[in-house]
């Protein structure tokens, strides 16, 4: 057989930042447009502060948002969207509501005049509310025998205790109390346009659309209840939290480690630290307890940025008969990581794969409106990508090693492991300290 | 109340040929963003595997990452993601993917990644067993750990189908896993990985004359091996209604999925595309049929969903196929009231047809959905490869929105009128875990 060479890549040209338009309408909503025209559709994102809101009635109002106005119902709010080949939907998270939609580019001016309604005209009626109530708590329920939902809340537990973050699913109980009058005065009181912002990408001249979204949601004023979560507690770390699930064929691992905010100087150095350890499939960390091992499937890491501190979150499903083994890999790897500078070669590596991937999360219309969204929501917008390009260019090997022992040495991890404690209690206990929990 | 809106479609263009050694080659060009997609299909799925090696062509799957003629094992993953991409495959019933996305400086060298192991993948044991154990991690995330795994895919095909290709389970039982070998990995290389049973496609920001360059030239000297010959999957329909009933551990509530068998998806497309609308009228969104009378009105179930083919590949799937329903019940839920509601539904809708406006928003949503999927450049190289692969038309992604929106009320009346309980296979997931804790 005769040896091929490896094609070399052709450099990356400059990154090109795609035409956009901001303002900030008199009610205070921020609205961001964008165009990329590829395809005849818009994206839609709108973020709108919530932190510290009652979570059970977030919740619920996240679930009930689209239920009815005082002029139309559920199905007729749902059928006017689908003509304009539409729709909307509302998620939670610990720092904002966010409501994500899309329809053709000719229905804009229609997805923005229905989702303004939802917003100035609630009416959370009664019957909607209860089945959306029903259904949230059997999805709760649903949620409650998943591993992987069990394993992340302990892991929040132990790494936030008494700060709001600590718990982010309502209990089942704590739902079913909701009513609909609570509904209506919490959509009053926080459901406003102060601080919130909305993003259009699609095919749209960016002036124009912001003038569609003036011409809908004007109307949306009126002051909000604003509340932030304080700055998150410094992880404490300690011994391993072993969570019981008897019978369990597979256990899930779970550490956090602290991690810096996405401007932070030093941001860069530690996100390519964090790809050389287990953040992307060719690190040190997956080539070791996957493709060598063969212990598990999809291990990953990443680092979670909230509004009040980010954290770095280390993942793996183990088989039971190695959970042991499992956690002394990662134990091992984080120690190598924290102790000696990664090989040139290697960071070269993690640094093309960060540099590209975001040229990728960039080349659709979803990916444009989720990257800046998402930034918005920490008072970014999309020119960051230029800073954090240049930083990701320029970090240096002692910069990643820095980062490095700083923030992904082992003694500085939360860990928890969810699994079947009878078979794993032992080997997990011949490798560190552990305490116990029943759930 | 509902207007009509008219259904854009795309453009993308495309070009085709085939290499001397079979080797079938589409390119769709867009410059609009500065990243390519490499998308390379064989034609051999899950209903191709052997008696005995259930879960074979999966497995196949994963060994093909694992080194190849010019690469050493772990060195696939390294060039893609070194060079700022990703990457994945994945096995259907009828066809098996590898592709990668990456900035365009960097497809020369997905397209010597993918000709290198179209030569031939490093079948060795260590490889072999390394992935036979990651493969058993993977069923187990997916199936063995977790509430409602393999529901309804690889549940409902046993009820619905009675030959091995169509009824058997796709990730495969542990037994067969462990029980293969080497050789079983080079016979199905040899037999089903011929570059004539498999197609190349690139989506996104090159230059067609240089890629088509590039093609010849990583591509034109893997040896000329011809395809096997296709089988016949198909069975007779059901004459007389299947169901089954398992208990999940540890599902919490109850859940009930149906199929019906449509018209071939390839051989009578004409006929096929109907069900694919009707789908969506019976379930996309709060103002479909059966959400607001199931969900929302009589409360019977939590969530409905229907689509087409078991892995949702409705456009990329062979006969013998069906329509599903899927639908999770509140505690105590009674599938049998479901089904009996369903069919209500199904008999109202062949009575008395659509509602004004209601063809033309689902219409309208559906685009939207088909739009969407291909502003990604691999939306758009892997259904145009899968296209090629199965029908010689990758341009029918362009038409699809335009022929969705040519579907008449009348055949979505006579296509419900053909979802008969005695031509459904059913099964109910029962609650192990115990519900309303």
């Amino acid at each position: 057989m005769s040896a091929k060479t490896l094609p070399d890549l052709i450099p990356d040209a400059k990154l090109k930042l795609p035409k956009e338009a901001e303002r900030t309408l008199a009610g205070g909503l921020t609205v961001i447009a964008i165009r990329r025209a590829a395809v005849p559709l818009v994206e839609l994102r709108l973020r709108v502060p919530f932190g510290k809101a009652p979570l059970p009635r977030a919740t619920l109002l996240s679930q009930a948002l689209f239920t009815g106005t005082s002029t139309m119902s559920s199905v007729d709010i749902a059928a006017e969207l689908q003509a304009v080949g539409g729709g909307l939907s509302a998620g939670l998270d610990p720092d904002r509501l966010l409501i994500t939609g899309n329809s053709l580019a000719s229905g804009l001016d229609r997805m923005l005049e229905i989702l303004a309604a939802v917003l100035t005209d609630p009416a959370y009626p009664n019957e909607e509310v209860a089945t959306e109530r029903d259904r949230l708590v059997d999805h709760i329920q649903v949620a409650l025998t998943q591993p992987a939902h069990l394993a992340r809340t302990a892991l929040l537990k132990r790494m936030f205790g008494k700060h709001p973050y600590a718990v982010q699913t309502p209990e089942p109980d704590q739902v079913r109390s909701v009513r609909p009058a609570a509904l209506r005065t919490l959509h009053a009181e926080r459901v406003r346009p102060e601080g919130a912002v909305l993003v259009l990408v699609g095919d749209l001249n960016p002036e124009k659309a912001i003038d569609a979204a003036e011409k809908a949601l004007g109307s949306w004023t009126g002051p909000a209840k604003q509340s932030e979560a304080p700055p998150t507690p410094p992880l404490e770390p300690g011994p391993l939290l072993l969570v019981d699930r008897p019978g369990a064929v597979q256990s899930s691992l779970r550490m956090a480690l602290p991690a810096l905010n996405r401007t932070d100087p030093d941001y860069a150095a530690l996100q390519l630290a964090n790809l050389v350890f287990g953040g992307y499939f060719s690190s040190r960390w997956v080539e070791n307890i996957r493709e060598d091992k063969g212990y598990t499937y999809g291990p990953h890491t990443s680092i979670e940025h909230y509004l009040a501190g980010s954290a770095l979150v280390v993942s793996a499903e183990v088989a039971t008969e190695v959970t042991g083994p499992s956690l002394l890999e990662t134990l091992y790897e984080l120690g190598r990581i924290a102790s000696l500078p990664p090989a040139e070669d290697e960071l070269e590596q993690a640094r093309r794969y960060a540099l590209g991937t975001l040229r990728l999360g960039m080349s659709t219309q979803a990916g444009l409106a989720g990257l800046a969204s998402m930034y918005a929501s920490f008072g970014l917008r999309l020119d960051h990508l230029r800073q954090y390009s240049a930083a990701l260019a320029t970090a240096t090997r002692e910069q990643v090693a820095d980062a490095a022992a700083r923030f992904l040495a082992p003694t500085r991890a939360v860990t928890v492991v969810l699994g079947d404690a009878e078979k794993v209690a032992a080997p997990l206990s011949a490798l560190t300290a552990l305490e116990r929990s029943a759930e | 109340m509902a207007r009509r809106i008219k259904i854009p479609a795309t453009k993308y263009p495309v070009e085709r040929f085939t290499l001397a050694n079979g080797l079938r080659v589409v390119l769709t060009p867009d410059r609009s963003a500065p990243v390519v997609g490499v998308a390379v299909v064989y034609d051999v799925g899950i209903r191709s595997e052997p008696e005995g090696r259930t879960g074979f062509a999966h497995l196949f799957e994963h060994l093909m990452f694992q080194g190849s003629e010019n690469l050493e094992k772990l060195a696939h993953f390294r060039h893609v993601q070194g060079a700022g991409g990703t990457f994945n495959g994945s096995t259907h019933l009828d066809y098996t993917d590898y592709f990668e996305v990456l900035p365009s400086g960097a497809l020369e060298r997905a397209l010597f990644l993918e000709a290198d192991r179209m030569r031939g993948p490093r079948l060795t044991e260590e490889n072999l067993l390394n992935q036979i154990d990651v493969v058993k991690e993977e069923i187990r995330v997916n199936v063995l750990n977790r509430p409602y795994g393999g529901f309804p895919w690889l549940r409902l095909p046993p009820v619905m189908f009675s030959t091995f290709p169509n009824a058997h389970d796709g990730y495969g039982s542990f037994g067969d896993l462990d029980s293969a070998t080497v050789q079983d990995a080079q016979s199905f290389f040899d037999r089903y990985y011929a570059c004539g049973n498999a197609t190349l496609a690139v989506a996104g920001d090159f230059d067609v004359a240089t890629a088509t360059e590039m093609i010849h030239r990583h591509f034109g000297d893997v040896p000329s091996r011809p395809a096997p010959e296709l089988p016949s999957f198909d069975e007779p329909d059901l004459t007389a209604e299947k169901r089954d009933t398992y208990t999940d551990r540890l599902a919490p509530l109850p859940g009930v999925a149906s199929a019906w068998r449509v018209p071939d998806p390839i051989g009578d497309f004409g006929n096929y595309l109907p069900y694919v609308v009707l789908a969506e009228v019976l379930t996309d969104g709060d103002a479909s049929r059966l959400v607001e009378r199931l969900v929302q009105r009589d409360r019977t179930v939590t969530s409905i969903g229907g689509y087409i083919g078991f892995m949702g590949d409705e456009f990329q799937v062979r006969n013998p196929t069906a329509m599903l329903l899927q639908a999770h019940m509140p505690p105590g839920g009674d599938a049998d009231k479901v089904l009996r509601t369903v069919d209500e539904e199904l008999e109202r809708l062949a009575t008395d047809g659509l509602q004004p406006g209601e063809l033309e928003r689902v219409q309208a949503r559906i685009a939207t959905h088909l739009l969407r999927d291909t502003d990604a450049v691999l939306g758009r190289a892997l259904p145009m490869a899968v296209l090629e692969l199965q029908r010689g038309r990758p341009e029918l992604l362009n038409e699809l929105p335009k022929l969705v929106g040519e579907v008449t009320e009348a055949q979505i009346v006579a296509a419900a009128a053909t979802l008969r309980p005695e031509r459904r296979a059913t099964v109910e997931v029962v609650p192990g875990a115990g519900a309303g804790a």
